[in-house]
């Protein structure tokens, strides 16, 4: 888990700052999504580090989600009577914003590939320059639109915000002194993710890039 | 105070068991809570009841034998404090008071509120000591040992094994048990030639069982009876990554 | 209740010569198991406490078959986990002046002369071994900043040789213990049975071959054999009801293995600890002790006028009466447990003590906090205080605690030689559960030094020289039988009556009628009237108790039933004994027998010996005396002005 998340939230990173050239122009946008798939020419072919990028990220949100699934039929087996009466003395915060936030997680990225990546769900159709389909997809009308990637941002915020700490916990590198600076650090990264994620979207629902 | 007990009943491992409802008068608030159930005992003894089976011992919050899930925490919402220690100032007249069972696969119930923890006996069979016979020690001062280390051990060596951490934790994990021993250990000098050995061999052990895996919930530290820190667990993940890795 | 004088007995096994050199010639005398012979003897070990525990655990490293039960769910839990103070070790690691000479001298003084030079000295010795051994598990004791252990003065002492680890040294001794209990476990030298609960001893051929126990889960009544039979089942003070001991602490085991023949030697001797948590209300199912180290910063005292319920802190110095720093000028707070014990008794019965039913005495931080401030009081005693106020609902630090002196300890218990060994070949009896080396009273933080030199260092030896001489074959059939028989038509019995009072309320009335008229103080007229009062009692119990559900489920109140009958017959010689030892000394006062100030006064010319009894099945018990003779600490007159 805390290794394949830790792949993510890298390509999180590289994916937020790429939107945010958005705000540069259309162009510098286009631009980025074609250096994407130019790099290393002509040393190796078109799209080459892209699709390394891809499989990594495929096999990482395929592992991630086995484990996922794995921990939580250990946790079913381990628990086969539940409680009459539960209460959560931590919050339950980890717990339900894992499980039920990694579940939204998903069915968010499926929706979020179609519409801007292969572009089948967007009014732009899938031939048209990245910056047009995000720019459509983002077009005041489809507010709704907005506001679904505004929650499923916000999920994937709080994902991080305890999965960043969490991952440092299970890979052994956390001790009591370091909790209140990796709390405090996965709580930043998260947060500069969610704005830098929100950014755009907002920006151009709102009319401020067109 | 009169309360209403809503208790969990099971003649034995092949009963399905169910909630049963008491009604209790005349608690004083000075009571513990085991106090409470035994006044309640003496009554359903005398009516040709079977009492309530619980497990207790010291009634001094050290021998990690009492443990019940009330109103949904283990040990009840007092921090720090085992079911022993509980006392009945904590609760309000008239209130309605769920009583479970540790619930966990590994700890599987033998009779009402007592279940068979043997499985964190064998964790320790697999590992949690340092190997030396008796008789073959050199001087107590021949290896001096950091106070900081010291205190630290001393503070993952309190666990009493009562396995609160498991009742709490929502994969019903045995983390927070098995990483107090590998890291009382880990952190003396004493226990280094084992260290590897020791950590993979208990966490195996502790997977075996049944136990789930840690999600990092924080929920056992919750409830710990002596406040074992989450870093525990840290501590036991690198020791298990480490000896993985070799 | 009669008795009868038999010849005298005579420990048989320690060896000659200067003090210093007998343990070596000892374990240089004991002879050896073949190392090859180890696997095919069996040994039963009885409790996991600190004797227990680290019994079996020794006996399995050193290869012999050892079988190892207890009441509890887990080994982990027996009641040396809640020691709290520390172990007393004649390490000198201070330099300042202590010896194994001086730990010998405190401790035969400190048992007030009714102790065994010979064992006391060896215990002394043995103490530095335990230190070196638990740090060497991992025993995380307290440590000073350059690395080295830290020790205190604890309980009378003078010099600093308790090590302790916060204030839960016997649990962090026990894990020690405990794990490498398990460690044996796992190397299959050692079976462990839990929640099984010993009700007989088997005797063949005048030796103990075995023990008949239930299975508290199943009710099964299981028979195990064996080449020798070791009892580490603990103390007896749960005969009181109310006492600082685990709830499941009983005397069954050892009452069992006396019905079978081995002499209980003073009965009578029970220690009550000062500074405990006072009785709240009717329903009190236990009492709690808190660490005396308690005393070495707190002050006690009580108002001095009678019946004045001002709030502790309305009260002015020159209205409170610090008694003891005013009887005992030279140790004041720290005079030793029984001194303490009896001076808040004394308070309390003229009418000046606090608390519900003025049975309690003040413990007072006020001056310790203002010397050395909040934070290092709570530094030192921290744990403590939450304790205290968990249960009391009231915070130490603004107001003073509140104590009453609790049974705690008995150093009574069953007769055993200098090998460890009872009256029966081949049963040794270890830690608490026998009587050896703390005389009538015991020193703070010696009770787990016992327990562990017995179980790590002195039954491993001479235990080896008994079983030498084995294996010692097949078991009678009809041995076994007959004690299976017993065991099963007692329960039956028991299960029988089916009258109107549950087991506890027996155990809570013969409790108090202990500790009326067999407590701090005991007198003739007391002590006839417990004697006239026990057998109405029991004879009502087995025509009135009732024990709900079956043998063959977990019973709780079955279990119960069988300890508190045990308890009465335990509570009837505990009375005689002190009875017929018309002296006081240590834990034992007899109103009697005190000179002009109140102290304790000892006879040691009718009573310098120990008293074995015998049972007798039918007719009176017999009393053995075991003279002691004190050739290197002279006897006198404890005084602690």
């Amino acid at each position: 888990m805390a290794v394949t998340g830790a792949v993510m939230v890298l390509f999180l990173v590289g994916h937020m700052l790429g939107n945010l050239k958005i705000f540069i122009s259309r162009d510098s946008f286009n631009d980025y999504a074609t250096a994407l798939r130019t790099l290393l020419e002509p040393l190796a072919p078109y799209r080459t580090l892209l699709t390394i990028v891809e499989v990594v990220l495929a096999v990482s949100v395929v592992l991630h989600i086995w484990a996922a699934i794995s921990l939580s039929r250990r946790a079913h087996a381990a628990r086969p009577v539940k409680y009459a009466a539960k209460k959560s003395q931590a919050g339950g915060y980890a717990t339900h914003i894992m499980r039920y936030g990694g579940v939204t997680i998903v069915l968010f990225l499926v929706w979020h590939l179609l519409d801007l990546t292969f572009g089948v769900v967007n009014p732009k159709g899938p031939v048209s320059t990245p910056a047009d389909r995000m720019i459509a997809g983002f077009d005041p009308s489809r507010w709704w639109m907005t506001l679904i990637y505004l929650v499923a941002v916000v999920m994937v915020g709080l994902h991080l915000r305890h999965g960043i700490w969490s991952a440092f916990q299970t890979l052994g590198w956390a001790n009591r002194n370091r909790y209140k600076a990796l709390r405090t650090g996965a709580a930043l990264v998260s947060a500069v993710l969610v704005i830098g994620f929100l950014a755009p979207p907002l920006a151009i629902t709102f009319g401020v890039v067109k | 105070m009169n309360l209403t007990l809503k208790v969990w009943r099971q003649s034995g491992p092949s009963d399905s068991g169910r909630m049963v409802k008491y009604r209790v008068e005349e608690v004083s608030p000075d009571m513990s809570f085991l106090e409470m159930l035994d006044v309640l005992n003496e009554r359903l003894i005398l009516e040709g009841d079977d009492p309530i089976a619980f497990d207790h011992d010291c009634r001094e919050g050290i021998c990690g034998m009492c443990g019940m899930v009330i109103n949904g925490v283990a040990h009840g919402e007092q921090v720090a404090t085992t079911t022993c220690q509980l006392h009945m100032r904590h609760f309000e007249d008239g209130a309605t008071i769920t009583i479970e069972p540790w619930r966990a696969a590994p700890f599987p119930v033998v009779k009402d509120l007592v279940v068979d923890r043997s499985a964190f006996d064998r964790i320790i069979q697999a590992g949690g000591f340092v190997s030396v016979p008796a008789g073959s020690a050199p001087d107590a001062h021949s290896l001096p040992v950091r106070k900081e280390d010291a205190d630290s051990a001393f503070d993952a060596a309190t666990c009493i094994g009562c396995g609160a951490c498991v009742a709490a934790c929502p994969n019903g994990s045995a983390s927070l048990f098995t990483a107090a021993k590998i890291t009382h250990l880990s952190l003396l000098p004493q226990g280094q030639p084992e260290r590897l050995s020791r950590a993979k061999a208990m966490v195996d052990q502790m997977d075996a069982e049944g136990f789930g895996g840690c999600t990092n919930t924080g929920e056992c530290t919750a409830v710990c009876p002596k406040g074992i820190p989450l870093d525990t667990i840290a501590q036991m993940n690198s020791d298990y990554l480490k000896a993985n890795a070799k | 209740m009669k008795y009868a004088e038999g010849s005298p007995i005579q420990d048989t096994k320690a060896p000659e010569g200067p003090i210093e050199d007998r343990w070596e010639k000892r374990k240089f005398a004991a002879k050896l198991v073949n190392p090859a012979n180890k696997r095919k003897l069996n040994v039963i070990v009885v409790g996991t406490g600190l004797a227990g525990g680290s019994a079996a655990a020794t006996l399995g490293e050193l290869g012999y078959n050892v079988k190892s039960f207890c009441y509890q769910d887990t080994p982990r839990r027996a009641h040396s986990i809640a020691a709290q103070g520390g172990i007393n070790a004649a390490k000198n690691y201070r330099g300042d002046g202590d010896s194994v000479y001086r730990l010998f001298y405190d401790t035969v003084k400190g048992g007030d002369f009714r102790s065994r030079e010979s064992n006391v000295y060896r215990l002394a010795q043995v103490s530095v071994n335990i230190i070196d051994q638990a740090v060497a598990q991992g025993v995380p004791f307290a440590r000073e900043y350059g690395g080295l252990l830290d020790t205190r003065s604890f309980g009378g002492a003078q010099v600093s040789r308790t090590f302790y680890a916060r204030g839960q040294t016997g649990q962090q001794l026990l894990l020690g213990a405990y794990q490498a209990l398990e460690r044996q476990v796992a190397a299959g030298t050692v079976e462990m049975f839990t929640r099984h609960e010993m009700l007989d001893l088997i005797i063949d051929n005048g030796r103990a071959r075995g023990v008949i126990v239930r299975d508290m889960v199943t009710g099964e009544i299981e028979r195990h054999v064996a080449d020798a039979v070791v009892l580490a089942t603990g103390g007896y003070g749960n005969v009181f009801f109310l006492s600082t001991n685990a709830k499941g602490c009983n005397t069954t085991a050892i009452w069992r293995a006396h019905e079978r023949g081995a002499y209980f030697a003073n009965p009578c001797y029970t220690q009550i600890h000062p500074t405990c948590i006072p009785v709240s209300g009717e329903y009190q199912s236990k009492l709690t002790l808190m660490s005396e180290s308690l005393r070495n910063d707190g002050r006690v005292w009580v108002p001095l006028r009678k019946g004045d319920d001002r709030l502790p802190g309305d009260i002015p110095d020159d209205e409170r009466d610090y008694y003891l720093e005013r009887i005992y000028p030279a140790f004041g707070n720290l005079v030793p447990r029984d001194i303490a014990s009896r001076a808040a008794k004394n308070v309390c019965d003229e009418g000046r003590g606090v608390g519900p039913g003025g049975l309690g005495v003040y413990l007072d931080f006020r001056d310790a906090i203002g010397r050395l401030g909040r934070d290092a009081v709570e530094k030192k005693y921290g744990n403590l205080f939450e304790m205290y106020e968990r249960i009391t609902g009231e915070n130490p630090y603004d107001q003073p605690m509140r104590i009453y002196p609790a049974v705690h300890y008995t150093m009574g218990g069953l007769w055993v030689d200098y090998d460890l060994q009872s009256t029966i070949p081949g049963l040794f009896v270890i830690g608490e559960a026998n009587f050896s080396d703390h005389g009538a009273n015991r020193l703070g933080a010696s009770a787990l030094m016992q327990g562990l030199a017995d179980g790590y260092f002195v039954l491993p030896t001479t235990l080896g020289d008994y079983l030498a001489a084995g294996p010692f074959g097949e078991v009678n059939e009809e041995a076994v039988a007959e004690a299976e028989a017993k065991v099963t038509s007692r329960i039956e019995r028991l299960l029988a009556v089916n009258g109107t009072r549950t087991p506890d309320s027996f155990h809570r009335e013969l409790g108090r009628l202990m500790w009326d008229y067999c407590g701090m103080e005991r007198t003739e007229e007391s002590l006839r009237k417990a004697l006239e009062r026990i057998p109405e009692l029991r004879a009502e119990f087995w025509a009135n108790v009732k024990v709900s559900g079956a043998n063959e489920e977990l019973n709780q109140v079955l279990e119960k039933a069988g300890r508190v009958a045990d308890f009465f017959d335990l509570a009837e010689l505990m009375c005689l004994d002190a009875l017929v030892r018309s002296e006081s000394c240590g834990g034992h006062f007899r109103a009697e027998s005190q000179d002009a100030d109140g102290e304790a006064l000892r006879d040691d010319e009718h009573f310098a010996h120990v008293s074995a009894w015998e049972h007798s099945p039918e007719g009176e018990p017999v009393l053995h005396k075991e003279p002691l003779e004190y050739d290197y600490v002279k006897m006198s007159q404890r005084s602690y002005k």
